[in-house]
């Protein structure tokens, strides 16, 4: 029972670092489909990672060991979250090392970390960049936080396999405070991934990058690491998004193979469609001035602050 | 063979009477006080034999109380038979004090490694004159949590704060740091004032002021809430709790940096345990609205000393005002303590406090990691000012490492210390819905928010102030001649560092310390972990976390990459000038500095800040941007108060004639007065 646990956790984190660049690819190719674009393969990304892990790395003169350091470790937490974050089954050995609040402190830890190794080679973007990223997160933090209180009032519990659980045996359970947690929810996953409205991960455009500037100095695997592992943090934060708001599917009752097989195809059938629903909104969506940065991620907070009030108002269901 | 098992006897003597054992340790902190007056000028005699002594005093201090505390024990009493007649010093044990003291010892240790290694002659004060007030802090800060009685506390208290000032005016010929201290003697002694009100009117008209005597003191509601409100602004001022801060970021600077650490580390600590005593030891917890007021204020001052960290441009000054920070945060543990305590929810409140004395132990560890990394950086660089320093990591790649360390623990990230407190602390948060007074159940979970934005920020400042002095370019040309700190700076650091990390992967230790403290005071412990790997402090379903997972997926995770990476692909790697998108003339004056890093600060948190910015016109010859800002509190509170203090002792200066028979004419009349009233 305990071996079969490990197994399945391994497939998981296993599916989550394979799909990661996938899920990217297809959010690339909708966002060009609905900018009348001709799209890249799906595979885009891939051949990308493939590309540049054989390129040479150039790293500058004076950098320090946590410069080549940092992408390791980021990628190291990523994978990680991932073996957090219960994408087709719920029984994981590694999920009870964090709860979602954790999870938040996890990527703390990847952004912190790469702030610092931006700022190791001491050139005017990488500091600007350090100083945006930790300006996002510190906005981010509180609004995410809201949202997984949220949850714990709903559910009784942080932890996301709980969380999922208890959707299984409650299944009509549809509170208006999800509502406008969903909402606040994808606004931070914006924020944090560095897309469209407060980052483009398309342009080097000086002026208004966050995540491009602190990653300019790095090149060959280095690059690929960090390109990865922005893939995956983008695929955590959307199936956490998932395990939240949209865990049907999710293998709970046992972990047989077929049941194993169907949330694989629901995952990815609700991937297929948060990231095409991601790409719409980033089609209709205009980049922000970076000052405006805090008022779209107060009005986040906002969402998840009512949601929180709606509940406690309405004083029902309180499970907690 | 004999000698051997004269030291199992003793040592069987020691556990059987832990009371004594540490109160002779402090005993033992005093003598290596007057030992150093022996040869107060001979630096190779003070720093190589009494402060490793003195770390070895600290180091039994940790094991006396850290068994203290596993073990269980009963409080243990002593009264000595020194003091005033009929007024005995009253010595009292029991978990709350082995806790502080385990504390007191674990960074204590780690400090007077340092401090052996630190302390030059020449720099101030006599060496051994340093040793005396130091070894003299170390021992009241001891005598502060043994203290059974107003009277000892009090002593103690006062022996604190005048040692701790002659350490902070060490190099007392600069006119600067003598005004720093003169603010830091005063703010200590308003507390001290408050603190003893608040004894008086917690013995209950009894007149006796042992501690056991307040406990059973019955006090009126009225008479109870002063008491606390004495103690939390007498406590506060001490801690640094907005608004009586505004000594911290004077005389955090101004002091050598061991005794900085020690003071950040340690002497704020003190008024956390009086808080403690007083709030839930001799009042009992009564009343909600004294944790709603703790809450406000640690959430009010966690915020402020966050956002006012984040702007600074000397690195001792911010991380003064990251102390202000971390003491908000405990703050806000204590209130969400006595909160809960207050409502009769005991096992939320023995999570909070769990919270708290879990942060402070924390904040001790990594607080004193970065006040010691800046004192290595003092000596290697004389440069205090962030904007003369950086790329220090290749010149001192041990305290970079260090403070690489004690920066991520304080930014509270996993799986370092600082991230198990303040997770503990949002976990308590979570059950604040369940308060069962209305509007105080919805206003009291945003506090959680206030409180993620702080940690948040920290994080933002911890990484300006790492990424500042150690990472980049050096911004000073003389920063390549920064030289190594000694192996004894490096073995005080190493310590503290394993300390941070020993609670990060294991905080089921320092869980059950703190559960002792929770099981006296709130009379619930918060259940400790469900396996050895985990802790899940309500139930294992509901949270629960890993330092352990974290730390080793993380670690094998990365050599797995590593190895794949080396043998799928390949490891080559070209040295090349920096890219910065092609630029080729950038130096190391366009990096960020100081000021541009907490630009986006000043311009999101202008409310709090009064400002004054000074831009160069454009036909400037030498053009200057400068910005001066200042705490608004500071000048709304603190200037007028002392301008009037000011202009009422310019009013009664007429009465300093300097004329003798003017002054005995004025005793005289205070002496008729004085008669008047008594008959």
């Amino acid at each position: 029972m305990k071996g079969i646990a490990f197994v399945w956790q391994l497939v998981e984190v296993a599916l989550a670092i394979a799909l990661a660049p996938l899920l990217t690819g297809w959010i690339a190719q909708c966002r060009s489909w609905l900018q009348n674009r001709s799209a890249p393969p799906l595979t885009q990304p891939y051949r990308m990672l493939r590309k540049l892990f054989h390129k040479e790395a150039v790293v500058a003169d004076h950098a320090s060991p946590l410069f080549r350091a940092a992408p390791y470790v980021l990628f190291g937490a990523m994978v990680l979250a991932a073996a957090i974050v219960p994408t087709i089954v719920t029984d994981l050995p590694f999920a009870r090392a964090a709860d979602a609040i954790a999870l938040i402190g996890l990527f703390a830890t990847a952004r912190v970390c790469q702030a610092l190794a931006a700022m190791d080679i001491g050139t005017a973007f990488g500091s600007m960049g350090a100083r945006r990223e930790m300006m996002i997160g510190f906005l981010a933090e509180p609004a995410i936080l809201m949202v997984f209180f949220n949850a714990f009032l709903l559910f009784g519990t942080t932890a996301l396999p709980g969380v999922v659980d208890h959707y299984a045996s409650h299944p009509s359970v549809i509170d208006p405070s999800v509502i406008f947690a969903a909402i606040g929810f994808v606004m931070v996953l914006l924020a944090e991934n560095a897309r469209i409205p407060i980052d483009n991960p398309a342009t080097h455009l000086e002026l208004t990058m966050i995540h491009e500037a602190m990653v300019l100095e790095y090149s060959g695997r280095h690059l690929a690491l960090i390109e990865w592992a922005s893939s995956l943090k983008l695929f955590n934060y959307t199936c956490i998004g998932i395990a939240l708001f949209l865990p049907w599917g999710i293998a709970i009752h046992g972990t047989s193979f077929g049941y194993v097989l169907f949330a694989l195809a629901a995952l990815i059938a609700k991937l297929a469609v948060c990231g095409a629903a991601l790409a719409l909104i980033e089609s209709l969506s205009a980049k922000l001035r970076l000052f405006r940065a805090p008022e779209f991620l107060a009005l986040a907070f906002l969402f998840a602050v009512l949601g929180l009030l709606v509940h406690l108002l309405m004083g029902a269901n309180t499970s907690a | 063979m004999h000698s051997y098992s004269w030291v199992q006897s003793a040592l069987a003597t020691a556990a059987a009477n832990r009371l004594a054992t540490v109160s002779l340790l402090a005993a033992f902190w005093l003598l290596l006080a007057a030992a150093g007056m022996m040869r107060p000028h001979n630096i190779r005699y003070v720093a190589r034999i009494l402060f490793p002594l003195g770390a070895l005093g600290a180091l039994a201090m940790f094991c006396a109380a850290g068994s203290f505390l596993l073990s269980g024990s009963a409080p243990e009493t002593m009264t000595l038979a020194v003091g005033l007649p009929d007024l005995p010093f009253h010595l009292r044990l029991d978990a709350l004090s082995a806790f502080f003291l385990l504390v007191l010892g674990m960074a204590g240790a780690g400090i007077s490694t340092f401090a052996a290694g630190y302390f030059r002659s020449g720099e101030g004060t006599a060496p051994g004159l340093l040793g005396l007030h130091y070894h003299v802090f170390l021992a009241s800060m001891a005598v502060v949590m043994l203290a059974d009685d107003a009277y000892l506390f009090m002593v103690a208290w006062e022996a604190m704060a005048l040692s701790s000032y002659f350490l902070v005016t060490s190099q007392h010929r600069i006119a600067e740091i003598r005004q720093a201290g003169f603010l830091y003697l005063l703010m200590a002694h308003m507390g001290a004032v408050c603190i003893l009100l608040s004894f008086g009117i917690m013995q209950g008209g009894g007149w006796e002021f042992t501690f056991a005597a307040m406990r059973g003191a019955a006090l009126t509601p009225l008479r109870a809430t002063m008491a606390f409100a004495l103690a939390l602004a007498g406590f506060g001022a001490k801690a640094g709790v907005v608004p009586a801060h505004v000594w911290l970021p004077e005389a955090h600077p101004a002091a050598p940096s061991p005794v900085s650490a020690m003071m950040s580390g340690l002497m704020l600590k003190t008024a956390i345990y009086g808080l403690l005593r007083v709030t839930f030891d001799l009042l009992h917890v009564r009343f909600w609205q004294w944790g709603l007021a703790a809450l406000a204020l640690g959430l009010f001052s966690g915020l402020f000393g966050a956002i006012f960290a984040t702007v600074q441009t000397d690195m001792k000054r911010l991380l003064a005002y990251s102390s202000i920070e971390n003491i908000g945060l405990i703050l806000t543990a204590v209130g969400l303590a006595v909160l809960f305590a207050a409502s009769h929810l005991p096992l939320f409140a023995a999570l909070a406090l769990a919270a708290a004395l879990i942060h402070v132990l924390n904040h001790s560890l990594f607080k004193s990691i970065l006040f010691l990394t800046t004192g290595s950086v003092l000596h290697a660089t004389r440069q205090r000012s962030l904007g003369k320093l950086g790329g220090l990591i290749r010149y001192m790649p041990w305290v970079a490492l260090f403070a690489l360390v004690g920066t991520l623990a304080i930014a509270g990230l996993p799986p370092l210390n600082g991230f198990v407190s303040e997770w503990l602390l949002l976990q308590a948060f979570l059950f604040t819905p369940q308060l069962p007074h209305t509007f105080v159940n919805m206003l009291v979970p945003l506090g959680a928010a206030v409180l993620a934005l702080t940690v948040a920020l920290a994080a933002y400042v911890m990484v300006k102030f790492y990424g500042i002095v150690f990472l980049g370019r050096p911004r000073e040309a003389s920063l390549d001649q920064a030289h190594h700190s000694n192996w004894l700076e490096r073995a005080g650091l190493a310590w503290l560092a394993a300390g941070c990390i020993a609670i990060g992967v294991q905080p089921q230790l320092a869980l059950r310390a703190a559960g002792a403290v929770t099981g006296m005071l709130v009379g619930q412990t918060v259940a400790g972990s469900p396996s050895v790997w985990r802790i899940a402090p309500i139930a294992p379903e509901q949270a629960s976390y890993s330092g352990w997972i974290f730390l080793s997926m993380i670690l094998c995770v990365v050599a797995i990459t590593f190895l794949a990476v080396r043998l799928l692909v390949h490891g080559r790697v070209r040295r090349a000038p920096p890219w910065d998108c092609g630029y080729r003339w950038q130096d190391a004056r366009m990096q960020d500095t100081a000021e541009g890093f907490g630009q986006p600060i000043r311009l999101l948190f202008g409310a709090f800040f009064w400002m004054q910015v000074h831009l160069p016109s454009p036909a400037d010859e030498q053009p200057r941007y400068r910005v001066h800002i200042e705490d608004r509190i500071r000048r709304a509170l603190y200037r007028p108060v002392s301008a009037m203090v000011q202009r009422a002792a310019d009013a009664v200066s007429f009465l300093q004639s300097g004329r003798l028979a003017l002054y005995l004419l004025f005793s005289f009349l205070t002496l008729l007065v004085l008669l008047v009233f008594a008959l």
